[in-house]
């Protein structure tokens, strides 16, 4: 099978995915009790007011309806206006969004190369006082929620030892660039604002750690487990015998094959970042999506709701058709025969 | 140590770390492989034939230990072998085949990938075009058809007999100087077995290669080997040129072995030898064959037996019965 067929399936399967996530967010959201234009203008507004306001949402129309007009609307671009914050939704995620990816893509890379790096280490030096600590590391840090860690950093750098930022993404006084992308980190660096760059870059350490770490851990545990599985192997023991050296065999023909079920496992992970990242937010004070839907769904701002949970939801499905790629570019047997048979 | 042998393997002992005690696996083993000589070994699965072949690479796992014994190769003391020794001695002097070419494959790498991977750390000279060439030419000596294909071949893409093939490519893409092949044809068709080991004799006899072979199967030692080890629980019982083995076997292990060869003219079920190999946590303490021997004498289950000299040249037996006949020092 091509790469490109297997792309065009993945793609057909992810719109088929996005289509039905679209019905079910769309009802549930309309299903959970309470009136929202109600809820949006307060208990004090008077009934013509919120009725108006039904009508401007066609939420005095019969669900399909609702429904039909809210996905015209959403394949122009157009997610409605936000109850709470008056604006249009899309102009709030533009606001929001990239904020929350700054952090889950930071996440991420600490993630994969933190989590591979221990792993082969700990697998090098099998049992060793390395090793073990690795080992306990890992434990606490996927048995631990990542907001335990974003208090505790904030306790160590914001009291204890005040060397990173530990509110929101820029300091007072540092001059932000113009918004043009929205991502702070991409703007600085294009309209030459460095101290802004830097700062950023700062700000983004700490929520992006407190985030990754579970993930971390698990991505070294598994990495660990499976080069000790496949040192075991007569490959490995034939290249051994044929001379190659073991550094080599370790990070070439080792880690190649063992990376898949990591891989796997991470694409989990990075979608769990978006999830753990609201509460990570929180903590740090940080204007991101999460912490935009989680207020949207509390408020019962319908269009926010949906809105956010169909971004991500594409999110979702990209980084899925990426982590995809990525085993197939390690594992030709999912490449060649579209399916894996095994070890 | 004779002059002039390739191998030579002097009372080596091999003992595996486990949870609760030690296996004595090895117990004094004796082997000598002359220059250009094609030597069998024999033996029950887990008599520790394989384990032997490891001591010669030292490829033995961490958990081995080796109490006493040494093993020469071409005169140098492997045992004692670090850093660029040993990896001259792996990468230029002796390669080894798995019993299973499945697993001796890496199954996310492409066969050129691997077989350019030793010609590269063989020190065979010359950059990575000159590598692939080497490849290639290696697959078609191997009677691999279309060897430009191959290379870019994934293992799961070839058939058994087909990867197998590709593991002697590896192993004789470079000149060596002796190869081991570990039950090469266990895990293969029976007619692809016969295909697969005419080509290693070929090859091993064009290039001028030694070999041991380690098989269980004595029909296969009879066609391929100048001379054959017996092997059982850990030890050599039993060395004779092969002709000289398979008329007169002296050992009653070896006899036994023969004896339960089935034969196709019929005679039904053949004897075999009653009995287990021992435990190699508790192994006899004399020769470790007596409990399963039908001619066991007393000094048997206290002394182990020595290699004697026997009438026939390059045929000794390390048994009892035959102490005096040959007038060996015990």
């Amino acid at each position: 099978m091509g790469l490109g067929r297997f792309i065009v399936r993945r793609l057909a399967l992810s719109l088929l995915v996005l289509a039905g996530l679209s019905v079910l967010i769309f009802l549930i959201a309309r299903v959970v009790p309470g009136d929202p234009a109600r809820q949006a203008l307060g208990p004090r507004a008077p009934e013509w007011a919120v009725e108006n306001l039904r009508k401007e949402m066609n939420l005095d129309k019969p669900l399909h309806v609702q429904y039909y007009l809210w996905v015209k609307g959403l394949l122009q671009g157009d997610l409605g206006k936000s109850l709470l914050t008056r604006r249009p939704v899309v102009d709030d995620i533009k606001e929001f969004l990239p904020a929350t990816c700054e952090i889950v893509v930071f996440s991420a890379l600490v993630m994969a190369i933190g989590g591979i790096l221990l792993g082969v280490l700990s697998a090098s030096y099998p049992n060793s006082w390395f090793d073990n600590l690795v080992r306990v590391v890992a434990y606490l840090g996927i048995v631990t929620p990542s907001f335990v860690w974003a208090v505790v950093f904030v306790l160590i750098f914001g009291y204890i030892w005040p060397i990173l930022p530990v509110v929101g993404r820029l300091e007072m006084g540092v001059e932000a660039p113009p918004v043009f992308t929205g991502f702070l980190l991409l703007d600085s660096l294009i309209f030459g604002k460095y101290e802004a760059f830097g700062d950023a870059l700062r700000h983004l350490i700490l929520p992006s750690v407190a985030l990754a770490l579970g993930g971390m851990a698990q991505a070294a545990r598994i990495t660990r487990s499976s080069l000790m599985e496949n040192m075991g192997r007569d490959y490995a023991l034939a290249q051994v015998a044929y001379g190659i050296p073991w550094r080599v065999i370790l990070t070439k023909y080792l880690l190649k094959p063992s990376l898949i079920p990591t891989v796997s496992v991470m694409a989990l992970d990075i979608a769990a970042l978006f999830a753990n990242a609201f509460l990570v937010e929180l903590v740090f004070n940080y204007p991101g999506i999460s912490g935009y839907g989680i207020r949207a769904m509390l408020n019962k701002d319908l269009n926010a709701i949906t809105g956010v949970i169909m971004v991500l939801g594409v999110i979702f499905t990209a980084v899925n058709i990426i982590v995809d790629l990525v085993v197939a570019y390690l594992d030709p047997r999912v490449r060649l025969l579209g399916g894996s048979q095994g070890g | 140590m004779e002059s002039g042998a390739l191998v030579e393997i002097r009372d080596l002992a091999v003992w595996y770390r486990v949870y609760g005690g030690l296996l004595k696996v090895l117990d004094g083993v004796n082997l000598t492989v002359a220059s250009g000589q094609r030597v069998g070994i024999v033996g029950e699965t887990g008599c520790g034939k394989t384990t032997t072949m490891k001591a010669i690479l030292r490829i033995l796992p961490r958990n081995a230990v080796l109490p006493r014994g040494e093993v020469m190769f071409q005169g140098r003391k492997v045992l004692g072998m670090r850093g660029r020794e040993l990896q001259e001695l792996r990468g230029q002097g002796v390669a080894m085949i798995f019993q299973d070419p499945t697993a001796a494959l890496n199954p996310v790498f492409t066969v050129g990938q691997q077989i350019m991977e030793v010609i590269k750390y063989a020190r065979a000279g010359g950059g990575p075009r000159e590598r692939r060439l080497m490849a290639l030419s290696a697959l078609k000596e191997a009677a691999l058809p279309d060897p430009e294909r191959i290379m870019e071949n994934y293992p799961f893409q070839l058939s058994g007999g087909m990867r197998q093939r590709v593991c002697i490519a590896m192993a004789l893409a470079t000149a060596r100087t002796l190869l081991i092949a570990d039950e090469p044809t266990t895990n293969l068709d029976v007619t692809i077995q016969d295909q697969v080991l005419r080509l290693m004799r070929r090859l091993v006899q064009e290039k001028g290669t030694s070999l041991i072979l380690i098989t269980h199967s004595l029909g296969v030692a009879r066609e391929m080997t100048d001379l054959v080890y017996v092997m059982y629980a850990g030890t050599m019982v039993e060395v004779a040129p092969t002709d000289e083995l398979f008329e007169s076997p002296l050992h009653p292990y070896t006899v036994g072995l023969l004896r339960s060869i089935p034969k196709l003219t019929g005679g039904g079920i053949a004897e075999g030898v009653p009995g287990r190999i021992p435990n190699y946590a508790d192994p006899p303490a004399g020769c470790r064959f007596a409990p399963r021997c039908s001619r066991a004498m007393a000094i048997c289950s206290e002394r182990k037996p020595e290699f004697f000299d026997t009438g026939g040249v390059g045929h000794r037996v390390a048994c009892w019965l035959f102490a005096a006949g040959g007038g060996a020092v015990v």
